[in-house]
């Protein structure tokens, strides 16, 4: 990192000046940055910890294949890269927004720290529907049970571990009840509408044929850990990027009642700026390490 | 536009601000195409599952992992402004960071290590030829 040229002979250590040549309110907001480096550090090596330690994770190109609006249309990777890009902008806006206070512009400010909040409420609501797809999800999987059931991904159930193979579908089919057969029946038509009643007036060997001849896709059951650590994780960034959300508004209206310009400086909207571009910060990792690998 | 003026008396000079914005976007767009490389690299892996072999994957997310930390740098370097300040402060801030070589190291050994001992039953037997993939993952974490 390139440093600003220093006049020679200043003596940083002889009391009456920062050290750092920064004011105790930068300095301090920092210091809590590093700290919160270390907790979403922490959180990042467990998950990597338990993920090294078990035989099959879940892999994310199939946890994270879906869109809004695009059904069951498989397109691992699209929505998170949308997501990445909109904190990407909003990042880009937040430092145009510390641009314009270094220049005393105030309208600039405003403008900015507007453009910054819609990015942040754009990404909160992107997440919202990440964690409504998964937590409402519909997967088929082996139970602890021996038996096959629809489980969706939370923090108790994960149905992405490896494939089945035919003839262990079989024999959990098998083992299976009856309303767990017509549920598993009942997820093989997506958006189809197929009356239950029809489905629950077939006996379970109808069933079991009817599931088998449709080449039901079923998993084992996944480390329960993965919702526990993915919703831990990204949650725990969410509520950064929720109270950076609050924090922007805050100061978006204290520029607009002149405060900033009553005190000769926009220093507020930097250390605002700090905090946001550390949660932009942090979902690069959590991008890394849920997402990509 | 006037340029803003500090009322600490403990900052002894301020960098300088004067520049146009022609840096931010010239970041913005260094991090877009990071990240586009990223996607092109994980879509590969995703493409290639299966076919590549263990050190072709470990490596492609060496570079996926590589490209992380470049943006890191240059979200913090750039749009943070740590770039701009003093080296003594920086150093603090980037010195007490290096505890995290340490910490990923011997975590992720030590995740390793717990996988190999269940695998092997502490080391009575032998660990089956084909794990890594494709066997049942223990539902017990």
């Amino acid at each position: 990192m390139g440093t600003t040229a220093i006049p020679a002979g200043t003596k940083w250590w002889s009391g009456g000046k920062s050290p750092f040549n920064v004011n105790y309110g930068k300095v301090m907001m920092w210091y809590f940055l590093m700290s919160d480096a270390f907790t979403f550090g922490a959180f990042l090596i467990s998950y990597g910890t338990i993920r090294f330690s078990v035989n099959h994770w879940a892999d994310p190109n199939h946890v994270f294949n879906a869109f809004p609006f695009a059904g069951h249309a498989n397109l691992p990777l699209a929505f998170v890269s949308l997501m990445t890009f909109i904190l990407i902008f909003s990042s880009v806006t937040m430092v145009l927004a510390v641009h314009e206070g270094h220049h005393m512009n105030r309208k600039g400010v405003e403008k900015y720290m507007i453009l910054t909040i819609i990015g942040g409420l754009a990404f909160l609501s992107c997440q919202a529907w990440e964690w409504t797809h998964l937590l409402t999800g519909e997967h088929v999987a082996l139970l602890s049970d021996g038996t096959l059931g629809v489980i969706p991904t939370t923090v108790k159930a994960n149905p992405w571990g490896a494939d089945l193979s035919h003839t262990e579908m079989l024999s959990a089919l098998q083992k299976s009840s009856h309303e767990q057969l017509v549920a598993i029946a009942s997820t093989l038509h997506h958006g189809a509408e197929v009356a239950h009643e029809s489905l629950t007036s077939l006996t379970n060997a109808e069933l079991i044929n009817k599931i088998t001849s449709a080449g039901l896709h079923a998993t084992h059951s996944g480390p329960i850990a993965f919702g526990g650590y993915f919703f831990g994780i990204t949650g725990f960034h969410g509520f950064h990027v929720f109270s950076g959300v609050v924090i922007n508004i805050v100061m978006y209206i204290k520029t607009k009642l002149g405060h900033f310009d009553q005190r000769g400086h926009y220093e507020m909207i930097e250390k605002t700026g700090l905090y946001w571009h550390f949660v932009d910060l942090v979902w690069v990792f959590v991008f890394l390490c849920f997402y990509l690998v | 536009m006037s340029e803003q003026h500090f009322d600490y008396p403990e900052v002894t000079f301020h960098p300088d601000h004067s520049g146009g914005t022609g840096k931010i976007w010239k970041i913005f767009w260094v991090l877009s195409v990071l990240t586009i490389i990223e996607l092109a690299l994980g879509y590969f892996l995703y493409v290639k599952h299966g076919e590549l072999g263990y050190n072709a994957v470990l490596s492609t997310k060496i570079v996926i992992g590589v490209l992380t930390l470049a943006k890191a740098y240059y979200i913090v370097s750039v749009f943070m402004h740590l770039g701009d300040e003093i080296r003594n402060f920086i150093m603090t801030i980037v010195v007490p960071l290096v505890l995290f070589v340490w910490f990923i190291i011997a975590f992720l050994a030590d995740g390793n290590s717990w996988k190999n001992l269940r695998n092997t039953n502490a080391g009575s037997r032998k660990a089956p030829t084909e794990q890594v993939e494709g066997q049942p993952a223990e539902a017990t974490h």
